[in-house]
């Protein structure tokens, strides 16, 4: 789960790294009431899930309060690629000297965190990478011994920033390491890390990725939200407990499996057709969840036909049948559905689905033959 | 020859008095499996059908001579109850559990990288060794015994390709998930080393998706390592970056992790990649010949 930047910092305040004082507002009057509150000049910056928000137009300074209002109004229901901003951050603009750069991720490849630092900040990370790639620094930390100081300085003198401020980068990276454990993230960043004409060191943006299947563990965090990044059928599923993911296509796919419903995408995909979502229904036979689970499929008026594509292992055939049955009597779809039944009791289920006839309601048994099928449909 | 798991296998179910515990530690029997213990902490002395069920793994261990673990206790549970079966010597963890915390299995990993116990898992569908011993919850019925070894991030697609190898004539020496996540105990390359050196193995069926970069790292590996013939299937080109299809692990970071990269850089080390389920069966005919 990607966390807003406001929502990063209330993490980073809570873990000791230092950021500019700053309030969260959703409309005009709360960011102006913000503004004045904290004194100009002041940052209105948009809270959405993509970066380039400042190139798009959606962070501004404000010099005053007439600036505070006019910049949370532009800013406020403005759509940055694809995100329609619904909240804004205001925050106490900051003397810039230098700009760094600091993250700890989660190196999936050696199984370890990794603290990276780079004196090259404020801008695209990747494109630093290829044009200077000793310009980041990087090591993994021991999970078990958990980071220590001398990492901190190790990255601090490696990559060779400012020796005034050495000790305390890096030890604003152990401050980052310990919400990466206590939090568990998968990814902090902060770009820009910011040292002011001070020669403080703040942390400007914050981006943090929290994982989902932690959330048990930090009820505060699990409540965070972004409106924006939520559409409505991700909403729906999400409410329901599916594993949904929105696509651009018009064919709407349902399986059982992660692994089968990525195939299945990438078949239809082959056989010219273009997916509208990702949804396993998992062990998915009982007539609820399948409801549930076309409910959520249609919802999205883009979809045209549906590919409902099942191999029993476990999960029997003929259930599936019976609940596919019971779901369709509730719903009464109005666009063609194409079922692939394979696996355990397969000819039983393409029978009791026979048998129902069901209006508009294909079976298949090949995976390929029920992707050719669906994307004929689909039109 | 199998790999993993065999008729030497004492199983050991950490969560067997849970309803689907119980269900597939039974079924596992069923199958011809050894399951001589569980273990549910305060229900030692109680049994599920004749199997024993002891408190800790400890006593387990020691009261039936466990030699392998089965871990389906709920996620908040699960890397305590890895490290338990760890901790009493047993060497073959086998982790079904979905939803494990990222940081657990990290701690969990690296803890068992300075022992001997081997991790499969976790949120995995288990290992098959067919006419052997099944451990976890593959549907046994689609697979007979043979010389395709097969090993897979994926359990329904597993079953997919399986069950299009079978149409086909051939069986499976053994059949490893090693699961969804973003840190699996065990890796392509751990499993397709033991495929390797198993004598019945002819050929390896490896079935990848998007997310990390494992399939990358076995790609060098086989290169270097591996004189059998390896087979590849990757699920998730038309997955958009930064969505998580359905597998913890399964997500495309940016440009990294993407189902072309992977079966360009298997391609580019020998490795032929079947496009669709069904081609990765054609092409298994091609190179071991057909069998129907």
């Amino acid at each position: 789960m990607d966390l807003l930047e406001y929502q990063g910092k209330q993490l980073f305040r809570k873990h000791g790294v230092p950021t500019p004082e700053g309030r969260h507002a959703t409309s005009v009057a709360e960011a102006v009431q913000a503004a004045e509150d904290l004194g100009y000049p002041v940052v209105v910056k948009a809270q959405v899930q993509i970066g380039g928000r400042g190139k798009a137009g959606g962070i501004k300074l404000a010099k005053d309060r007439s600036e505070a209002d006019a910049h949370a109004e532009a800013i406020l229901g403005m759509d940055i690629r694809g995100f329609t901003v619904h909240e804004v951050y205001v925050e106490r603009a900051s003397e810039i000297d230098e700009e760094y750069y600091a993250a700890i991720v989660f190196d999936r490849a050696a199984k370890k965190p990794m603290a990276m630092l780079s004196r090259m900040g404020g801008m695209d990370v990747e494109e630093v990478a290829e044009k200077d790639p000793d310009a980041m620094r990087m090591l993994h930390v021991d999970p078990l011994v958990g980071f220590q100081d001398f990492q901190g300085r190790r990255l601090a003198f490696e990559a060779g920033i400012a020796p005034d401020v050495i000790r305390p980068v890096g030890a604003m990276i152990g401050k980052l390491y310990e919400l990466f454990v206590g939090e568990d993230a998968t990814l902090v960043e902060v770009n820009p890390l910011l040292i002011t004409k001070d020669r403080e060191v703040v942390a400007l943006d914050a981006k943090v990725t929290v994982d989902g299947s932690a959330l048990y563990r930090h009820p505060d965090v699990a409540e965070m939200r972004d409106l924006s990044a939520e559409d409505e059928q991700e909403r729906m599923a999400k409410e329901r407990g599916l594993t949904y993911v929105k696509l651009d296509g018009n064919v709407g796919i349902l399986g059982n499996g992660a692994g089968l419903v990525m195939s299945t995408l990438d078949v239809v995909a082959q056989a010219g057709g273009k997916p509208a979502n990702f949804l396993d229904a998992g062990g998915g036979s009982k007539a609820e969840a399948i409801t549930s689970a076309v409910e959520v499929i249609l919802s999205d008026d883009k979809v045209t036909a549906v590919l409902f594509n099942i191999f029993g292992g476990i999960t029997r055939c003929d259930e599936v049948a019976r609940g596919l049955i019971e779901a369709f009597e509730q719903i009464e779809p109005d666009v063609p559905f194409v079922v692939r039944l394979d696996g355990t009791n397969d000819k039983e289920g393409r029978a009791l689905l026979a048998e129902a006839s069901l209006p508009n309601v294909h079976t298949e048994t090949t995976m390929l033959g029920a992707a050719e099928k669906v994307v004929e449909l689909a039109g | 020859m199998a790999i993993l798991v065999d008729r030497d296998t004492k199983l050991c179910v950490s969560g067997i008095t849970g309803r689907e515990g119980t269900f597939h530690s039974l079924r596992n029997r069923d199958y011809g499996t050894q399951v001589v213990a569980g273990v549910t902490p305060g229900k030692g002395g109680q049994d599920v059908d004749g199997i024993p069920v002891f408190d800790t793994f400890k006593a387990a261990v020691a009261e039936t001579g466990a030699n392998t673990a089965m871990i389906f206790v709920p996620p908040r549970f699960a890397a305590d109850s890895i490290l338990e079966a760890e901790d009493a010597g047993i060497g073959l963890i086998i982790a079904i559990t979905e939803g494990i915390p990222a940081h657990d299995e990290l701690r969990v990993y690296n803890h068992l990288q300075r022992g001997d116990s081997r991790l499969i898992g976790p949120n995995c569908p288990g290992i098959l060794s067919p006419g052997k011993a099944n451990v976890g919850i593959i549907p046994a019925q689609f697979f007979k015994e043979g010389n395709v070894g097969l090993v897979s991030r994926s359990g329904t697609l597993t079953y997919q390709i399986g069950n299009e190898l079978a149409q086909r004539g051939f069986g499976n020496s053994s059949i490893v998930g090693i699961g969804g996540d973003p840190v699996p105990g065990s890796s392509f390359i751990d499993v397709i080393e033991l495929f390797e050196a198993d004598p019945e193995t002819e050929l390896i069926v490896m079935c990848g998706e998007i997310g990390g970069s494992a399939e990358e790292e076995a790609a060098d590996y086989i290169a270097e390592h591996v004189s059998k013939p390896v087979l590849a299937y990757i699920a998730g080109f038309t997955a958009p970056p930064g969505k998580t299809m359905g597998h913890a692990g399964a997500i495309v970071s940016g440009s990294k992790g993407t189902a072309a990269a992977k079966a360009e850089a298997l391609e580019a080390k020998g490795v032929r990649v079947g496009r669709n389920p069904t081609q990765v069966a054609e092409i298994a005919v091609e190179i071991l010949g057909a069998r129907v």
